[in-house]
């Protein structure tokens, strides 16, 4: 069996596992409408407002409802000792973590395309025309959040109080996606030229590569035992 | 002795700035703790690889000593900054470039030395700080561009000049005086750290043998 194939079976086995028990997907897209909801609170009912920073609050949603999903990822390898288990497969200790990258960033990524139409019902967006630009800003986005998430999350589980070492250690790291993101989608939302969405593309497509590949170089150290 | 000399010839013989007056004088204190703070990142980075590496002890302690005491400074250098920036330009805190930079570099090093303390054996938690240590400090000049880009795109002029006039030898000697003391500061704290975690180490193994 070659790596790649090895890889794609352990995201498999997460994707079935979810698509069993519903937790991942269906969690995210309503706790996701949830921190929406809540936002609206805090804004007021201005439709302007609302304009200028709906980019901001969508990816918020997404992204703080992924973290819970991240931080579930190797909780629930390590309940049942599953993380034994993976560790048996003799393969390379990177190929575990990108096989739960995949899964991680494809529930993600599923999650937010049923609640971007939602989303675009709230806000009172013009979708489709935005869609085609939009797509490489939430794939990069969300590639390079999951990236950094995945690896963090295999470290959380061994730390005390790991709900919340997750959140701060991810966060501040993670800042130069989260503003590319949401600047990037509000120049997009508001039908600016491409030439300023460009460099936040380039941006995280740099972040990207350095992370995942740091990502694959320091795993076999963090499921050291 | 060199801080008092350094401290003296800054606050004291140095003349003041023509533009902001006394108030300049704590530049001397400002622009020394934020060298000393990114010296004490690049050491925890340099450290985090070897000890990944070689899996030498020293390294892992020297990578700890480090961190502390750049947290430290990175926290002094946000309230000197914020003190220096309220005469100056009218507001303790502005969502500028720079100050959010370091106000990250700040929260990242503080999860680095959380991630350390939480993990229940040591060995592990030294390896985790290693990893956050290095992509933290990889981070940092990412970080600082996403943040300029996001300041300039969206404002070009922010009330905060971009370059004061250009350093005054008058200014620029005090300063390196400063420089040097506060090196050998941190130099000195290195030393009393490492010292104290070999000793806390010895101390945990010892314990552990009866």
């Amino acid at each position: 069996m070659s790596f790649l194939r090895r890889v794609y079976i352990i995201a498999w086995k997460d994707v079935l596992l979810d698509l069993h028990t519903r937790e991942n997907v269906t969690t995210l897209v309503f706790f996701s409408a949830l921190i929406l909801l809540v936002f609206n609170f805090a804004l007021g009912p201005d439709r302007e407002l609302l304009a200028q920073v709906s980019a901001g609050v969508i990816w918020l949603a997404f992204l703080l409802a992924g973290m819970l999903a991240l931080g579930r990822s190797f909780l629930l390898e390590r309940e049942n000792e599953c993380l034994e288990g993976l560790l048996l497969i003799p393969v390379d200790r990177s190929a575990i973590y990108l096989g739960k990258l995949g899964g991680n960033l494809l529930f993600m990524l599923v999650a937010e395309a049923i609640l971007l139409p939602l989303f675009a019902v709230f806000f009172n967006l013009d979708l489709w025309a935005a869609l085609p630009r939009l797509i490489p800003v939430a794939v990069l986005g969300t590639l390079g959040f999951a990236g950094l998430g995945t690896l963090f999350s295999a470290m959380a589980v061994h730390v005390r109080a790991r709900e919340v070492m997750l959140p701060l250690l991810l966060l501040p790291v993670a800042v130069p996606v989260i503003l590319a993101t949401i600047r990037s989608t509000e120049v997009i939302l508001r039908a600016g030229p491409w030439a300023e969405v460009a460099p936040w593309l380039q941006l995280m497509a740099g972040f990207d590569v350095i992370f995942l590949t740091v990502g694959v170089l320091v795993f076999d150290f963090i499921l050291e035992q | 002795m060199l801080l008092a000399v350094g401290l003296y010839v800054g606050l004291v013989l140095a003349p003041p700035d023509a533009v902001q007056g006394d108030v300049q004088r704590i530049m001397y204190l400002h622009l020394p703790f934020v060298l000393i703070a990114y010296l004490a990142f690049a050491i925890v980075f340099l450290a985090g690889i070897a000890y990944l590496w070689k899996r030498d002890e020293w390294a892992d302690v020297l990578a700890h000593s480090a961190a502390e005491i750049g947290v430290v400074f990175t926290g002094l250098v946000l309230v000197t900054g914020s003190i220096w920036g309220k005469p100056t330009w009218g507001v303790w805190w502005t969502w500028d470039a720079r100050l959010t930079t370091t106000l990250l570099l700040f929260f990242i090093f503080v999860g680095y030395l959380m991630v350390r303390a939480l993990t229940e054996e040591r060995g592990r938690g030294a390896r985790y700080a290693a990893i956050v240590g290095i992509i933290g400090a990889l981070d940092i000049p990412i970080i600082h561009m996403s943040v300029v880009w996001w300041r300039t795109l969206h404002q070009p002029s922010t009330f905060l000049r971009a370059q004061g006039p250009a350093i005054a030898p008058a200014l620029m000697i005090p300063l390196f005086v400063n420089f040097g003391a506060f090196l050998v500061l941190f130099l000195f704290l290195l030393v009393r750290r490492m010292r104290l975690e070999q000793a806390r180490r010895e101390a945990e193994a010892l314990e552990a043998l009866t």
